[in-house]
This record gives structure tokens, sequence and C-alpha cells, in this order.
């Protein structure tokens, strides 16, 4: 733009100003009641839809709490059908080797872990807690998001191979065991063996599980645990696969290679069974998404509502200013000259309502962010949380529906037929 | 100015100007055949009773209203089936207005009313600000320049008015009864404004049913019923 036109541009602004001025003196009251509902328009627009984007990263949280890269779980379980003469029935549980096998025969699987559990007293001094002991590799941690915290770590190869007798136990565990002390370093009794903790899991929200929750279990490590409880079997397996494409893919291998060493149907489902954390995670995403798409909604009907309101005192300032509207028209105002005006009368009407809302939105949120409520509602909803991209789709709304409650007034100023308006009698 | 002229040397040239209200079940014809010339730097009053069609015709040679039929010539450019933005553009280039009731901005100062014509085409502030001060001195309001109309008296708006309508220069001043809302006085002052315009080199077309104010133009065109009744030029 160049700077004379510019010029003439603030000029007009500048007129657009006085012209407001005028008429929020002559309806104060119906424009400050127009603007109040673009304000709250706004404001029920931005919350809702930061109520969403806090939801969604709670899921978000959540759908990690179990491990990402679409891990899958296998158990055993029973044959559905005879094969090769054997019947129907017939029970499918894990040897030792089959993860082994697994890990070889399979390249669509990146890693594997073996989980083997039992449910065990742990005792520290005279306090005894009863909690599943799980006996896992050292790719457990990585693979179903068992962080050590600071100062602790997980599982390694010379645990493994020197069966040492270490632990590491879930927050809310280590907090029963030992109370708010230092953790890592110290020991344990399970079954008169003593353990050293070697660390303590990273807080995290679970929206999925199976056999509790995280925190009130503890990790040893699976050879450790072989040695101490020497009936039990491998429970389940845990593995992650090469990519989300590949998970199908590894998924139909598992069942292949079993199916061959165990001798049942690769086409019978039920002879093992697999949790596809991958399902969860593409209902969790949908969740997220149509919850703030259906806010996002009704928000935005309202601020519609909003807009109606503003369109209308529109309409009425043009009937009131006809008379003008054709002394300007006879003094040479093209259309735009015209119409301008009152676009951005409405824009500024939305405008200054929008930033009451937004400006209100952001205390409310600001205000939750600060409650000292350590709740568990809190980790499944999450605390509403304002990002960039609701504050551009805010705008953006505000922006058409100013424009939008400016241009269809000013349309009808530019129709105003000048010697009409200018007729006295 | 003087591309304002047409080919055969009229700045106005209209033939056989009709205009047809129609209200509803009712047409009223306002003008009916209008012939009428006029050439630069000529002064011309038209009279005629009330409803004669007089506002109808500086409508439409101020390019304000379309005629139903006819052909109209403004400095050689014919206004029939122009848009409304090349209108609007003839309106703040060639035509400069007078109102009965002034037609200012309430809310704008009087040196802001004289600006808008400039605005519209586009003028830049100081340029503006400047052209539109000499006006308001030509109209000897220097000192009044930051009033709003409210603050002024009758006969003050309309010079502000005149002001205005000059500002852009125009080919042509269009005044409908300029005096009506003014005490005899305050008339009297615009009358003899409308003179020193003239004298100086400014067409006007001035309408009035005053016959004393009509007796100081050139030219007097009378209208009965749509229709030109009489058209006299007084010798100088
Ligand atoms: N916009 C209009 N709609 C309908 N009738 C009109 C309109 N403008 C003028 N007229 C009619 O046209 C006739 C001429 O009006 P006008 O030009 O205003 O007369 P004057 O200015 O001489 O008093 C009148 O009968 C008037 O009622
Ligand atoms: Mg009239």
């Amino acid at each position: 733009m160049s700077a004379r036109r510019f010029e003439v541009l603030r000029a007009e602004l500048l007129l657009v100003w006085r012209l407001f001025r005028t008429d929020a003196a002559r309806q104060t009251k119906r424009i400050a009641l127009t603007v109040l509902a673009i304000a709250w328009g706004t404001l029920s627009i931005v919350l809702l839809l930061s109520f969403g984007e806090g939801l969604k990263r709670a899921f978000n949280k959540g759908k990690r709490g179990m491990g990402e890269g679409g891990i899958g779980v296998l158990w055993g379980g029973s044959t559905t059908r005879a094969y090769n003469g054997l019947p129907s029935g017939r029970a499918i549980a894990f040897r030792d080797e089959d993860a082994d096998l697994l890990a070889q025969r399979i390249p669509e699987i990146a890693s594997l872990s073996r989980e083997y559990a039992i449910r065990r007293g742990l005792t520290v001094g005279a306090k005894t807690v009863n909690a599943r002991i799980r006996g896992v590799d050292p790719t457990f941690g990585q693979l179903r998001n068992i962080i050590p915290q600071a100062g602790g770590r997980f599982i390694d190869e010379a645990d493994m191979s020197e069966k040492r007798r270490v632990i590491v136990l879930g927050e809310e565990l280590a907090d029963d065991l030992f109370g708010s002390q230092e953790v890592v370093g110290r020991t344990l009794q399970i079954n008169q063996s003593t353990f050293l903790v070697i660390g303590v899991m990273q807080p995290k929200t679970m929206m999925g599980m199976y056999s509790g929750p995280d925190k009130n279990q503890a990790s040893i490590p699976s050879a450790t645990f072989k040695s101490m409880f020497t009936d039990s079997k491998i429970e389940d397996i845990v593995y992650r696969p090469v990519s989300l494409e590949l998970a199908d893919q590894a998924k139909w291998q598992i069942y292949r290679t079993l199916a061959a060493k165990y001798r049942f149907d690769p086409e019978d489902e039920r002879a093992l069974s697999v949790w596809d954390t991958r399902e969860d995670q593409r209902i969790v995403a949908n969740i997220g998404l149509g919850i703030q798409m259906f806010l996002g909604v009704i928000g935005t009907l309202t601020l519609f509502v909003g807009g109606m309101g503003v369109a209308n005192i529109m309409y009425a300032v043009v009937k009131e200013r006809t008379r003008e509207i054709g002394v300007k028209m006879a003094l040479g105002a093209k259309m735009r000259q015209v119409m301008t005006p009152f676009i951005l009368e409405a824009l500024l009407m939305t405008v200054v309502g929008g930033l009451m809302g937004t400006a209100l939105a952001l205390m409310l949120i600001v205000g939750v962010s600060l409650l000292p409520l350590k709740d568990a509602a809190f980790d499944f909803l999450g605390r509403p949380t304002f990002s960039p991209a609701i504050a551009a789709a805010t705008s953006f709304i505000l922006g058409t529906i100013g424009a939008l409650a400016g241009y269809f007034p000013a349309r009808r100023a530019a129709s105003v037929n000048p010697a009409v308006s200018l007729r006295y009698e | 100015m003087s591309d304002d002229k047409g080919r055969d040397g009229q700045m106005i040239r209209m033939r056989q100007i009709r205009k047809v209200y129609s209200t509803g079940r009712v047409e009223v014809e306002a003008l009916r055949g209008i012939d009428l010339d006029i050439p630069r730097n000529e002064y011309v009053a038209i009279v005629g009773p009330s409803g004669s069609g007089k506002s109808t015709l500086m409508n439409i040679i101020g390019c304000l209203d379309t005629p139903s039929s006819g052909e109209y010539v403004l400095s050689g450019e014919t206004v029939g089936g122009l848009d409304r933005n090349r209108l609007a553009e003839i309106r703040n280039r060639h035509i400069g207005f007078v109102f009965q009731n002034f037609n200012l901005l309430p809310y704008a100062s009087a040196l802001e009313n004289v600006e808008l014509p400039l605005l519209f085409a586009g003028v830049s502030a100081r340029e503006r600000r400047e052209r539109a001060a000499a006006m308001l001195e030509k109209v000897e309001l220097q000192d009044r320049m930051e009033h709003k109309p409210t603050e002024l008296s009758g006969g003050q708006m309309q010079r502000v008015a005149i002001a205005r309508a000059l500002v852009n220069e125009p080919a042509i001043i269009l005044a409908d009864e300029p005096t009506g809302n003014l005490d005899s006085g305050s008339g009297k002052g615009i009358v003899g404004l409308f003179g020193d315009l003239h004298a100086n080199g400014q067409t006007i077309v001035m309408i009035t049913h005053d016959s004393a104010v009509a007796k100081l133009a050139r030219r007097v065109v009378q209208i009965r019923d749509g229709q030109i009744t009489e058209d006299r030029t007084v010798a100088a």
C-alpha cells in the first residue's frame, strides 16, 4: 500500500471511530449487550476449545502410559478348532524360549520382553506390602514406558547375566514402603531375599492397563525371577512393531510362528490373545478430536448469535444514516468508501467483545491451572490449556463473523439511492 | 478547464429527458421531455412551483439519478449506462452540491466536512487540509474551522457547504434552494457569494422559488409540470 493510500485509510478510520462514538452514545445499551454477547461467545469458545485441548493432552499422556509405538501384549489362549488331529479347547502357554524364537524369526518386531508375574509381600523393616512383582527383560522399561526418576535406572544386561537381586518400584509402591525418603540404594526383602532398589518409576497417566497400574508394581530381572520362582511360566510377551504400518504384519507372523510350533490353526484367533494398543490409541485420538469439534461447534454457534446481534445493530445504523450515506455519495464516495466504515464498525464491536471474552477466558484458565488440586480427575480430564492454534481459530472465527456482520449491512448501505435519501421537503 | 465543454461547446446537453417515478400502482411523470443546454460559465436559475420537477432535474444533472429516457451529455461524456462507481467519480470531480438543509456531517468539524470530497478523491492529508482551509477562508470562515455544524449559524453552515462544494474545483455548482432555510439576511449573503463565484468564472445552476433571488442570475429557466415553459437570458 502506498503511503498516501495508507494515509487516506487512516483518515477514514478516524471518521469511523467518531461515527462509532456517536452511535455508541445513541445506542449504548444495545451496543453494550451485543458486545457482551460476543464476549460471552468468545469466552465459551476459548474455554471449550481449551478444555478440549487439555483433554486431548491428558488422553495423549494417558495413551503413552501403556507404551508408545503401537505396542502389543501377547498372552496364551486356547484353541477353538481341531487341527491336525489335535482337539479343540487345548490351552496354549508360552515357554521361556518362545520369546527368543519370535525375536529371531520375525523381522517386523523391533523389540520385545518377557513378563513373568507373581504376587508377594515386599518387606521393609516391620512393614510388608503385598504387590505384583514382574520378572522382565531390560527392554521392558522402554516398551512399557517405565522410566526411572532421576538418580535411578532400569534393569540392564549385567543384572540379567548375574541374576542380580535388584528391583525397580512403581512410585506409589515406593511411597508405601519408604515414605518420602530417598529410596534408590535402600534394600527390601522378598521371600527372605534382600533386593537393592535401583530405580523408582516416574509418575505417568495410564488410560489402559492390565493387572493393575504400574505405579503399584515392582520389576526385577527375568533371570532373577526364574531362579527364585522356579515353577513360574511366562505370563505374557510385550512387543513393539518396527512401525505402526507393520504392526498387522507382525501380529500375523506371531500367529504363524507359534501356530507352527504349537500346532494350531494360524487362523484360530483365540489360540492366542493379543492386546493391540493401536486400537485404543485410534479410539482415544478420535474421542479427543470429537470432543474438541463438538465444543468448537457449540462455541461457534454462540458466537454466531452474537454476530447476528452485531449485524442487526449495523442494519439499524445503516437505516439511521441513510441521509448521510446519500451525502457521501453526492460528494463522490465510491461503493467501497461507503461500505468500509460499516464493516470496520462491525469488526470493531466484534474485536472489542472478542478481546473481553478472551481476556476473561485466559484469566479463568490461569486460575484453574493455579488451583492446588492434585486430583485423579485432572489426570483424566486434564486442565484447560490455551494454545496458539486456539488463538488462531478464535481470531479466524471472530474475524469472519465480524466481517460478515458488517458486510451485509454495508451492502445495503451501498445500495442506497442517493437521490431518494437526499429528498427534502 | 477547456475540456469541460462538449464538442458543441455545451457543458450540459439534455435531449428529451424524461423521468417517471412508479410508486406502487401510481406512476408520476416528474420530467416530460426536457431539452436543456448550459454552456460553461453560465449562471442559471431554475424556477417553478413546488412539485414541478426542479429537484428531479437537478438530481439528473448531478448524476445522482438517471433519467427514464432521453440523452444526457456532461462535459462531452454520455452519462447513460455508467456504473455507480463511475458516476461517483463524475460527481466527485465535476459536480459540487449545495442543499437547502446543508447536509453537513454532524460529528465532523467544518474543516473535516470540507475535506470529505478530497478524501474520496484520495488526496493526501496535507493537501486536503491546505485546500479545505483555503476554501473556508474564501467563504470567510477561517476562524470557524474547528467548529462542529451545531456550533454554527444557518448562514455559516451553508457557507461551509459551499466551501465543500467548491473544494474539488468542480465544473459546475448545483444548488437546490440554498437560501430556503435561511433568514433573509443570511440568504442575501449566500446569494452574494454565488454572484462573486460566477464573476470569477464558476458555472452555477441554482434552483429557487424566490423571484428576487432568480433575478440575480443571468438566465432563468421556468419549469411547470415537468416541462420547460420559459427560458430567458437577461443581457448583462
Ligand atoms: N423518489 C420519488 N418517488 C416518487 N415520486 C417522486 C420522487 N421524487 C419526486 N417525486 C415526485 O416527482 C414530482 C417532482 O418532484 P420534485 O422534483 O421534488 O419537485 P420540486 O423540486 O420542483 O418540488 C413530484 O410530484 C414528486 O412527488
Ligand atoms: Mg425540490
